[in-house]
């Protein structure tokens, strides 16, 4: 087996478990709409200033939603200590954290599309906004987001206060996908453009921390 | 501490002593901002002592990564360690001298962006130490974090730098009409020198106190190792 097909295999083992559950897809899509909610509680922006702020505010949301939610992707193998069974059963480090982070990738889009909408109806934006370009660019970024946090579930599966670790180690690394993101969406809020040279940085996270998890896999994933 | 390093202990004090004569005495008066530039030499110094401190540390993390030898771990903590106190001057100094000169205390420009997000990065790297028991594991951690961490200092450079700038452009090897007066150079090449050689001490006591550190982990560890021992003799 290659190690796209091992991928593959844990990939749709991990969404096999979520789809028995819901418990992540839930609780992560509630909190996004906690933050949708509580925003124009302490905002209250008209429609033409939501214009502005909203791409910021969906890429925080989304962000912050899944630094909360990546951390059980490994906390669940170490917890039931089935770590081991799974580096024999995939015995290829990089084919476990790629799997986990594509089914995590998948995951965090299906929330994100379920609730771009819900930005849309409760900040009164028009419906065009909904486009291929940013459904792009956040698949792009989900792509990066989710490999990173996946190894950095993994990293600190042990440390102690893991739940707050994850998020203050991963936040301040995705800050060029959040800039590029908040930007690039604003750009295609206001000129309908498709987002340029935003795409470049979301595009070079991507490729660089793929390399990077393919060089460490062997380090991140340990038993 | 070693005869050698209490002699550069030594080197390190006079050297700054003298650096700080230089910068009040020696440097001439700037044009536009007087005093306020004197500011300048510990600011720009300190940034970079500071990166190269977290450039050696990502090495260091590597070369730990490659070899599994705890040395190039305590090497690369004490670098962390070092350069997050250069790079908290950097954002100490730099509001001082901003909020006189700019008229505002902070704004995210691309420098002063990347500066704070690289002072998270190693907050959360310490972090990680201090939050991470297993030593072998830890070392590890840290050094993947560390690789992380640097590989995406370019990405977050350039992303910032299309977003905005407003930082002085590059004093020292920027393009026509920059530079400095070659008094000023030699003040800034005396504060820098007397900074590198801080660095120096700093990096060799904590480097010192990792490996004693390690030691003393060992040291508790081992009576519990010798009681199950001796549990499954009898």
């Amino acid at each position: 087996m290659n190690v796209l097909r091992r991928a593959w295999v844990i990939c749709a083992k991990e969404l096999r478990v979520e789809f028995r559950t819901h418990e992540l897809t839930l609780t992560t899509g509630f909190f996004v709409l906690l933050v949708a909610g509580m925003f124009s509680f302490a905002f209250e922006p008209s429609s033409t200033e939501a214009r502005t702020l909203v791409p910021g505010l969906l890429w925080l949301a989304f962000l912050f939603a899944a630094s909360l939610m990546l951390q059980f992707s490994f906390l669940r193998e170490q917890t039931d200590d089935t770590l081991s069974a799974l580096r024999l059963a995939a015995s290829d480090p990089f084919a476990i954290l790629l799997g986990k982070a594509a089914a995590n990738g998948a995951l965090l889009f299906g929330i994100e599309l379920v609730f771009l909408p819900v930005f849309i109806v409760f900040y009164n934006l028009p419906l065009s906004l909904l486009s291929a370009p940013l459904l792009g660019i956040l698949l792009a970024a989900t792509a990066g987001l989710s490999l990173v946090g996946s190894a950095f579930s993994a990293l600190v599966a042990r440390s102690r206060m893991r739940e707050l670790l994850l998020p203050l180690l991963l936040l301040p690394l995705l800050s060029p996908v959040l800039i590029a993101g908040a930007e690039a969406t604003a750009e295609m809020f206001d000129t309908g453009s498709s987002g340029g040279r935003w795409w470049g940085i979301v595009l070079a996270f991507d490729v660089t921390y793929l390399a990077a998890a393919w060089l460490l896999a062997d380090f991140v994933v340990q038993e | 501490m070693g005869r050698g390093q209490r002699a550069l202990v030594a080197v390190a004090a006079i050297w700054l002593a003298w650096a700080g004569y230089a910068i009040f005495i020696v440097a001439p008066m700037e044009r536009t901002m007087r005093e306020l530039q004197r500011i300048f030499y510990i600011h720009a110094a300190s940034g970079l002592v500071g990166l190269i401190a977290f450039f050696g540390s990502f090495l260091a993390s590597v070369g730990y990564l490659a070899s599994r030898q705890d040395r190039w771990d305590w090497l690369a903590l004490a670098l962390v360690e070092a350069g997050e106190v250069f790079c908290t001057v950097v954002l100490v100094t730099g509001p001082i001298w901003a909020r006189p000169v700019w008229g505002i205390w902070w704004t995210w420009d691309a420098r002063l962006t990347l500066t704070f997000v690289l002072w998270l990065l190693y907050a959360g790297y310490l972090m990680l130490r201090r939050l991470s028991e297993d030593a072998a594991r830890r070392a590890m951690l840290a050094a993947v974090f560390n690789v992380f961490a640097f590989v995406d200092v370019p990405l977050v450079y350039f992303s910032i730098r299309w977003w905005r700038t407003q930082h002085p452009g590059p004093v020292i090897a920027g393009g026509p009409g920059s530079g400095l007066d070659p008094r000023m150079w030699h003040v800034f090449l005396t504060v820098w020198t007397g900074l590198l050689l801080l660095l120096l001490v700093f990096v060799l006591q904590r480097y010192r106190v990792a490996a004693l550190e390690a030691a003393l982990e060992e040291e508790e560890l081992a009576p519990m190792t010798d009681r199950a021992v001796r549990e499954q003799a009898s």
